[in-house]
Formats: structure tokens, C-alpha cells, sequence
């Protein structure tokens, strides 16, 4: 298959590359931009890893075309960090407990940031609710719950920190 | 070595892992995430017959596609190979045979996935069908057609123990108890697929290819080793094998997986770097998961509750080779030791052949069903004999310490406090019984060990070495072989390290997992790394810093056991003044920047004017910096290392009988569990409200992660209860993804409250044992239990699917049982989730239906009866 060269904007950044039409948007991160922090940890959009931000909506990069996102603002897991610092949902997943091998945790991170934007005090059940497009197999997500508290509530006494 | 008292400055405190920024920021590398320059991709070709004769592999084909480098087979690595000495029953690519579907028969290297892929349909095999076996209990009875040739009945092996004098214990019982228990097969299904990146270096002397470096996703990089020296004939010193981070195991990384075998013949056959990784279905096929295990289980109780024998037979679907087989079904008639005093204890094991993917290890390691049927039988008893179930339990405490029937030996034991929390915080005795209609509680206990007392490969050696480097910069480097899978082995390493020499956690960096780096660990897996790696780390810091006291003290002209390290300071017991010992610990008091870089060798200048400097003029010094003490010791020493190692202790490894090398370990962690469900008795739906779990640990080095890993137990034991199994159909997975193996979502996951309960174990690192394992058996039976609670049914299969449930609710009522696959398929097997049951693979067994593609082929020739 012929390749086109596509323009990419990915966390702030504009990058050209040349990508088949049928590559996804996962593999063109992670192998043509050298952006591994996206994982893959199935073949049926199942289990969130790969979630990034399209334009501030969280939307699983193995199940868009990479050709299909130019022109939208792609966030990773990599373009989180503000200013050379933990953002507060990360330092909290870290204090927390929120991830424990840490391979589902960047999806997870990006679905948290799109859910904050939109309601930036959810209940406990809203956050239920929106983290299951994605899988934890090792903490039972408990944890995870409490770093997502901890950080609105940093964010909201507008401490970069959460400890 | 054990520290057993004290207050500690990091032991015990809440801390963030030392890798948590390099997940929470992506940063950090998973194998893969990795490439080399060169690097071609790995694809391969599985097996879509169950049992089959390979006639014929010709790969001319798919050699000649462009972009194709090579193709890999059997006979490029014949060697056979497997994780337990007694089970070398694997090839890398099948030889003569292939035993599952998914089996691996070639590997395509190429330039890009999508090219290796088209490779594979242009490989052709020719096979010879073979009836195949997928009921463990038929394949006992097979005489012909075997899995493998060795192995009669296709009885991997076979055990049968009898511990004091059970045919008297039941006598001797007042009230006995006899069902039978399936546990269905469940997998671990860690986020991250198997990976593997296999690279050979050109060796400067011969020209040849040289060393191998492999990077995987392995809990054991030293097995992994070991198995490729085996497999490639090449000597385990030029082979190198790095862990990077681990995405979850489990378990399932605990044993050499095929692709970490076929990338380095690939990268050997290719003479390049080679990668692969699995597909989600893949992993399902790697699989070495919690075998389907049928437990015919006796129990025997006495009026006042206390249990006097117990009988159990075992027989566990093992799949198509050995892999940890023969430990797994050990350890189920083991560990039906240690948790309660039961005086008389009959198993008899079965570990049985299928042609199906192998299983293995999985948390909880071969505990986890026998706990559940023991569990559940116990309540059942409890409400014959009319006492509490959590009072009945209570009443079948060990004394320890102790050694139990079958030779386990008993230290700590927070089983009790674990009983007394769970029933407190749960509100038992308030609640249990007067819940609404549909709701109950339910009790349940479990443990497990912290290690394994004697290693799978025989021998006297220490089971984890560390070795710890200080140099002049006053930095600490630990190095571990131990593998951090998630669960906190470089924190726990780290913690240990710099609460030993009294440095803050920033100092320590943990170099780990890596065979050409760091000294040989046997592994993430049993839920030894705490126990046996962290004694380790305490012993090799031990050392170093009785070098550093000896010159510190030297200086201080003090005896360097008088000597105090703590808060990046050294200073005497018996100083007084304004560095008093209490000033000292409190952490106000740190080092400043200036004091913190500087060099002893230049302090004079640096902190000339200063108060160690007026003090130093005035005679001996009453404390000193860390680096100002490094910097000393490496003056006096010429060179500052420790080493430390762990065996465990002879008492330890357990009794004399066939088997007894499975079970003993040098401590047991010990839980319970209190669930609260609910069941809608319309569908047969079961919700967990909530779980309270109090887990003996030992000690919580590190609670966030203790508390992280109990609630995790839970979970996955809860997935197991309720919805993750895996479903079979004539050796077919009819579920290999993470959309139909139903891993419980953050909507259907309970609240876990974790209750850590500290028993101080005395050869434990500062009184720590195991806390990632053992709590995972209770929740099944804490479940089961609290639906019968509920609703009055006594489940013996799990998962407790909605279909199960509704059975036996109806099967209560003397209802007829709703067949949901009624009018579906007329030519179905009867009941919609069977597992192959008699069934022969290809045309024997019932007819198919119409569509099924088997039946437009000819039937094969062959078979058996």
C-alpha cells in the first residue's frame, strides 16, 4: 500500500509522516513518533490503554486511522506532564496507589483528564461510570478512586501538588 | 537478622513506588516499547488442530514473499524444554506433534507485521488428525492416542497422601459433610501481551554470532536463562536477559512462555534482531492459568465444632503439557494444611493431560480452589451444627508455633486478629441473619506463603542474593535480581536498603532484574520476593554499614556499635547536646544542601566556619553525614560493597514424604474475609456490595502498596467467583479477548476495605511476610457463602454466572433447570457451557450442526473408543 505523507498535531507539536492509510493511530504514535507511552493491550478496543485525547475527547488510538485525525489536537499520556512537573492526577496515582505495574495507567490517566474537564467534581459514580471503558487487572481500581479525590481536591485548593 | 522493634523512619510509612512517575508520566519502557536498529518482526504460526500429527511443514512459499527474512521451525531448536525439571515435555516449535490449538508450529520473520502475517497463510502443513481429549476425567481413562507417550492415561502425575489417621478422624466425627466442587478454568490476563526482543551480538574474535541479549516480560529472568542456554545450546553466561517493566504477571509470566524461546531462534535463524509480541487471543493460548479443577471434598466435624479430618480428591485439567503441573497440584493437598489444626488429612491429586493450552501458575498458586470447596463445606457444617461460622473457625485455631500433620512449619499467625477485625468492622454479629431478603454475609479465611521453602531447581543455593555499592558521591546502588512486576519489589528493595543504613529513599537506587548486572533471584512468583530478596537487601546492608560504623566510629572515637544511622546522619547513642538522638530523628534536622554535597575529603574549606568544623577543632566529632562516613569507610576500606543472601532455614523445607517439597515455607500470611452480596432471584445476578479483608503481612512495609495489593486479591478473586472463565468448545477458547473474558469494570467492582493486621514474623525482613496472594482464595468462599446466606443456595461451581445461580435456585424450588440454549441448535451438546465433555475432536460424538464447518470435511481417519 501506497504511504501519504499526513501532518499530525500531538501534544502541541506538528509532526509530517508518511503512514499507510490503514495505519492506526496506536501504531503511528508508538513506532513513527516514538511516543510508547500509548499502550496496546488488546485487538478489540476493549481494554482502554491506548486512550488518548482527539481534540479533548478521549477516544481509543487503535481504533482511529491516523490519516483521519489531522487537524485535531492529539494528547498523550506524554503531553500530561505541566511544565516539567507531575500533573496532580499523576503525583496522585503515584501516592495513591492508583497504579500499581502501570501498563493500563496512561489510558487511564487520559480518560480521568477528559472526565475532569467535563465535570470537574464528579460523585463517586461518575467516576465509576467513566472509567470503565478501560481495565485494571491489578488494583480492583479502589485506589485509583481515591488518587482521582485527592486530585480534585488539590486541583481545587489550586495546588499543582497533590501532597 | 530480623528487625523486629524500633521505630523506623521509612519502614511503615506510606510511599509512592519509586517507579510511580515513570508510569503515571508513560516515560517508562515495557519491552514493547523497545526497538534496536535492524530490528524485523516475529509472527507466529499456531496450531488450529487440538491434536494432531505434523506430516509435512513446507515454508518454501513463504520464504520467497518479499519482505520475508526468514522462517523458523521445530528443528532449528529441537531441545525440549519446560519450566519444572521433571517436566521437559515443550519444544519451542512442535517437533512430530501439536497438542492445543494455538500450539506453536512455525515463526515468520519479516520486515513488518502485515507482511510476516500474509507469510504465515503461505505456509503449508500437512497434518494427521489425532482424537483429542478435553475432559480431564476421560482423558484418564485413554489408552491410546496419548498427549504424550510417556505419560499413561495421560496422568501427568499422581499423588496420595494420608497425614495422621483420617479413617479414624471421621469415626471419630460427629457430623460429616461430602459434595463435590468444580472450579472453572480462569486466566491472568495481565494488561500487558507476552513481548520478547531477541538480539544476538557479532562476536569480535570469530566473526560468528555471539552473545544474546534478550529483553522480555518475564517474572523470572534467570529461568528464562537458563531455559534459552538449554534450548540453544548455547552457555548461560552469554546470554543476557533484561526485565524491563512488567505489565502485570500474575503469574503468567512465571514460567518461560514459548515466544521468549522462538524470538531468540527467530533473531538466531534471521541474524537479526527480532520482536514479538502476542495478540490478546495469543495470550489467551499462552494461557498457564488456574486449571478447572473437580474437589471431591469429606470434611468431619465434632458437635463443639472442631474439625477432625478432612478428605480431598484433586483432579485438575492440566492441558497439554506439564508447566508448573506438578507444584500446582501439590500445593492444592498441601495447603490444606497450616490455615486450621486439622489432626487427619487424606488428598489424593490428579494432575491430568488435555489438549488444551497448558496451565500453570496463577496467584494463589493451587490454594485457591481447594479453599473454596473447604470454605464452603465448613459453612455448610457450621450451620448443621448450629454454631456461628466465623465462631466455628475460631474454633479450629493452630497453637504456634508449631509444625502441622503435614509438615508445615508455623510462626506468626495473625489468623485469629485477621477473624476478630473482618467480624468488628463488617458489623457480623449485628448483621449476619437479618439482612433483607436477598442480601447476606458470608465469612470465609484463606493463607498462603511467602516463598517456597525449597526452590524448583534443587539446591542448596540461596534463593536471592543482593549486592549493594556505595562510592564517594554517597549515592546507594542495591543490586537485585528480583523482578518488579508491579507489586513494589524495587520500593520494598529500596525501603529496606535506606532504612538499614539510616538514608532517605532518594539515595537508593535499585538496579534490578538484569542476569548480566545483577546476582541471581529465582524470581517474582510464589510471593517470596518480601520475604526471601528483602532479607537479602537487610543482610547486604547490614554488612556495608558495619564497615561504614567502623570507620565512622573510628572517627567519632566511638565503638561503631554505639553508632546510629539515621536521617542521612551517623551520630553516637550517647551524644548529648543539641544532636541528641531525638533531635536527630526528627526530620527538621536534615542535612542542608551544603552539608549534603559536600566531599569529606574537602570539608574543611566548604564548611570551614561552620559547626562541624568548630566541633571537629574541638576534638572527635559527635555525628557525621552520610557522604562524610561513605567518604570515610572508603579511606579506611579501600572500597565499600555488601553482599547478603537468603536460604531458607533447614526447619523450614518441610517433612520427608514423596510431594513434601511443596507447601513448606518460611512463613504464611494469613487472611480473612467478610463479603456482603446481594442476588436478584429473577436472573440469578449476584452483586458484591463490599468485602472487608483483614490480611496478616507480617508487617505493612509499605501500607499503600500492602493495602493496594490486598484489594487487588480481592478483585481478582471476585472475578473469579463471579463472571472470568474460560469457555471451551471441542479445544476451541470460544472467549480469547478482554470483551468476552469478562474481567470485572470499575461499575461492576465492589468496595474493598482493607484491614492489615501485623503478626511481626521472626525471620521475616522487619517482621514482613507475603501480602500479594493470600487473600485472593477467601473471596470465593466469602462469596459463595454470603449467597447462601441470601438466598439459601449452596453453590459448587464457579464462576457464579447468573445461569448457575438461577439453576440452583430453581433446582430449590423443584423447578426444571432453564436450558438457555433450548431451540437454539438442535444438534448442541446439552448444556451451552460444556467443556468438550466426551466429545471427540472431528466427526466422533454428536452430530454437528448444519453450519459448523467440521462437517464439510470429510471425518478423519483413526481414533479410539
Amino acid at each position: 500500500m501506497n504511504k501519504e505523507l499526513i501532518e499530525l498535531r500531538v501534544n502541541g507539536r506538528t509532526h509530517e509522516v508518511a503512514v499507510e492509510p490503514s495505519a492506526l493511530l496506536l501504531d503511528v504514535l508508538r513506532q513513527e513518533l516514538g511516543l510508547t507511552g500509548s499502550k496496546r493491550g488488546c485487538d478489540d478496543s476493549s481494554c482502554g490503554a491506548c486512550t488518548v485525547l482527539v481534540d479533548g475527547v478521549a477516544m481509543m488510538s487503535c481504533a482511529l486511522l491516523a490519516a483521519s485525525c489531522e487537524g485535531q489536537e492529539i494528547t498523550t499520556i506524554e503531553g500530561v506532564s505541566e511544565h516539567g512537573s507531575l500533573a496532580a492526577i499523576q503525583k496522585a496515582y503515584g501516592d495513591w496507589g492508583g497504579a500499581q505495574c502501570g501498563y493500563c495507567t496512561p489510558g487511564f490517566i487520559m480518560t480521568v483528564k477528559s472526565l475532569l474537564a467535563e465535570n470537574p467534581d464528579p460523585s463517586e459514580a461518575e467516576v465509576r461510570d467513566a472509567l470503565s471503558s478501560n481495565l485494571c487487572r491489578c488494583t480492583g481500581y479502589n485506589q485509583m478512586y481515591e488518587a482521582i479525590r485527592s486530585a480534585v481536591d488539590a486541583e481545587r485548593k489550586g495546588i499543582a501538588f497533590a501532597k | 537478622m530480623t528487625r523486629v522493634n524500633g521505630n523506623f523512619s521509612i519502614i511503615g510509612k506510606p510511599t509512592a513506588m519509586v517507579d510511580a512517575a515513570e508510569k503515571t508520566t508513560g516515560a517508562g519502557k515495557y519491552t514493547d516499547d523497545f526497538s534496536v536498529p535492524g530490528m524485523l518482526v516475529g509472527k507466529i504460526l499456531h496450531s488450529p488442530y487440538p491434536h494432531a500429527r505434523i506430516k509435512r511443514i513446507d515454508t518454501s512459499r513463504a520464504e520467497k514473499l518479499e519482505g520475508v527474512v526468514a522462517v523458523a521451525i521445530g528443528e532449528d531448536a529441537p531441545n525440549p524444554y519446560g519450566i519444572l525439571p521433571v517436566g521437559h515435555d515443550e519444544h519451542a516449535l512442535a517437533l512430530d506433534k501439536v497438542r492445543y490449538v494455538g500450539d506453536n508450529v512455525a515463526c515468520v520473520v519479516a520486515v513488518s507485521e502485515a507482511i510476516a502475517e500474509k507469510a504465515l497463510e503461505l505456509i503449508d502443513v500437512e497434518y494427521e488428525v489425532l482424537p483429542a481429549y478435553f475432559d480431564p476425567e476421560e482423558s484418564m481413562k485413554a489408552e491410546t492416542d496419548l498427549i504424550h507417550e510417556n505419560k499413561p492415561h495421560n496422568l501427568e502425575k499422581d499423588y496420595h497422601h494420608a497425614f495422621g489417621d483420617p479413617e479414624k478422624g471421621f469415626a471419630e466425627a460427629d457430623h460429616i459433610a461430602e459434595a463435590r466442587f468444580v472450579s472453572n478454568e480462569v486466566t491472568h490476563a495481565a494488561m500487558e501481551p507476552h513481548s520478547t526482543l531477541a538480539s544476538f551480538e557479532l562476536d569480535p574474535h570469530t566473526g560468528e554470532l555471539g552473545r544474546l541479549t534478550v529483553w522480555s516480560s518475564t517474572q523470572v529472568p534467570y529461568y528464562l536463562q537458563h531455559k534459552l542456554s538449554l534450548v540453544l545450546e548455547m552457555p548461560m553466561q552469554q546470554i543476557r536477559v533484561i526485565k524491563p517493566l512488567v505489565g502485570g504477571g500474575f503469574g503468567g509470566k512465571s514460567e518461560v512462555i514459548p515466544l521468549e524461546i522462538i524470538a531468540a531462534i527467530a533473531a538466531r535463524t534471521a541474524k537479526a534482531p527480532v520482536k514479538i509480541t502476542y495478540t490478546r487471543e495469543e495470550v489467551f493460548w499462552a494461557h498457564r492459568g488456574r486449571p478447572r479443577t473437580i474437589i471431591d471434598l469429606k470434611t468431619g466435624v465434632t458437635n463443639d465444632g472442631r474439625i477432625t479430618a478432612v478428605k480431598a480428591r484433586v483432579v485438575q485439567d492440566g492441558g497439554a503439557y506439564c508447566s508448573y503441573g506438578v507444584v500446582t497440584i501439590l500445593y492444592s493437598g498441601a495447603l490444606l494444611g497450616a490455615l486450621y489444626d486439622i489432626p487427619n488429612i487424606q488428598y489424593d491429586g490428579y494432575r491430568v493431560l488435555t489438549n488444551k493450552p497448558a496451565c500453570g501458575a496463577m496467584r494463589g498458586h493451587g490454594t485457591v480452589n481447594v479453599r473454596f470447596a473447604f470454605e464452603s463445606q465448613l459453612d455448610e457444617l457450621a450451620a448443621k451444627i448450629g454454631i456461628d461460622s466465623a465462631e466455628l473457625r475460631q474454633r479450629n485455631l493452630l497453637q504456634p508455633p508449631c509444625i502441622t500433620v503435614n509438615g508445615l512449619r508455623v510462626q506468626s499467625y495473625g489468623l485469629p486478629e485477621c477473624i476478630e477485625k473482618t467480624v468488628e468492622r463488617s458489623g457480623w454479629k449485628q448483621r449476619k441473619g437479618k439482612l433483607p431478603k436477598g442480601r447476606g454475609l458470608g465469612i470465609a479465611c484463606s493463607h498462603y506463603v511467602s516463598g517456597a521453602a525449597n526452590s524448583i531447581i534443587r539446591s542448596d543455593m540461596p534463593h536471592s542474593t543482593v549486592n549493594i555499592k556505595i562510592d564517594r558521591d554517597g549515592g546507594v546502588v542495591v543490586y537485585t535480581g528480583a523482578s518488579e512486576i508491579g507489586q513494589g519489589s524495587d520500593t520494598m528493595t529500596a525501603q529496606i536498603a535506606a532504612e538499614t543504613l539510616g538514608c532517605s529513599l532518594s539515595r537508593v537506587r535499585v538496579i534490578a532484574a538484569d542476569t548480566d548486572l545483577t546476582p541471581i533471584d529465582i524470581g517474582s512468583y510464589s510471593s517470596r520476593v518480601t520475604f526471601m530478596a528483602g532479607n537479602a537487601t537487610l543482610r547486604a546492608a547490614d554488612e556495608v554499614k558495619k564497615r561504614i560504623a567502623a570507620a565512622a566510629g573510628k572517627k567519632m572515637g566511638c565503638a561503631a556499635e554505639d553508632l546510629i544511622f539515621r536521617n542521612d546522619r551517623v551520630f553516637s547513642k550517647n551524644s548529648t547536646g543539641s544532636l541528641s538522638a531525638d533531635a536527630l530523628a526528627d526530620k527538621s534536622v536534615r542535612p542542608t544542601q551544603a552539608e549534603a554535597s559536600v566531599s569529606g575529603r574537602v570539608e574543611g574549606q566548604i564548611l570551614r566556619g561552620s559547626l562541624q568544623q568548630k566541633r571537629k577543632e574541638e576534638g572527635p566529632k559527635e555525628s557525621m553525614t552520610f557522604e562524610e562516613a561513605v567518604v570515610a569507610a572508603i579511606d579506611f576500606h579501600g572500597a565499600l560493597t555488601g553482599t547478603g543472601s537468603y536460604a531458607p532455614p533447614q526447619d523450614a523445607r518441610g517433612g520427608k514424604h514423596k510431594g513434601a517439597g511443596v507447601g513448606p515455607s518460611p512463613a504464611y500470611s494469613y487472611s480473612a474475609q467478610v463479603a456482603e452480596v446481594s442476588v436478584d432471584e429473577d436472573t440469578g445476578e449476584v452483586t458484591v456490595h463490599k468485602v472487608w479483608a483483614a490480611h496478616d503481612c507480617g508487617r505493612a512495609l509499605n501500607p499503600v502498596s500492602v493495602e493496594g495489593q490486598i484489594i487487588g486479591s480481592v478483585w481478582m478473586g471476585m472475578g473469579q467467583a463471579l463472571t472470568e472463565e474460560m469457555v471451551w468448545k471441542d479445544g476451541m477458547l470460544m472467549n480469547p479477548g478482554l470483551l468476552e473474558y469478562r474481567s470485572p469494570s470499575s461499575v461492576e467492582s465492589p468496595a474493598v476495605e482493607p484491614i492489615i493486621v501485623e503478626s511481626v514474623d521472626p525471620e521475616g525482613p522487619f517482621g514482613a511476610k507475603e501480602c500479594s496472594e493470600g487473600s485472593l482464595a477467601a473471596t470465593i468462599p466469602a462469596i459463595a457463602n454470603a449467597i447462601y446466606d441470601a438466598v439459601g443456595v449452596r453453590l459448587h461451581e464457579c464462576p457464579f454466572t447468573p445461569e448457575r445461580v438461577l439453576a440452583a435456585l430453581r433446582a430449590k424450588k423443584n423447578a426444571k433447570a432453564l436450558n438457555l440454549t433450548e431451540g437454539v441448535d438442535p444438534t448442541a451438546p446439552v448444556s451451552f457451557r460444556e467443556h468438550g465433555g466426551a466429545l471427540w475432536f472431528k466427526g466422533k460424538g454428536p452430530e454437528r450442526h448444519a453450519m459448523d464447518p467440521a462437517r464439510r470435511e470429510a471425518p478423519a481417519a483413526g481414533g479410539a473408543d
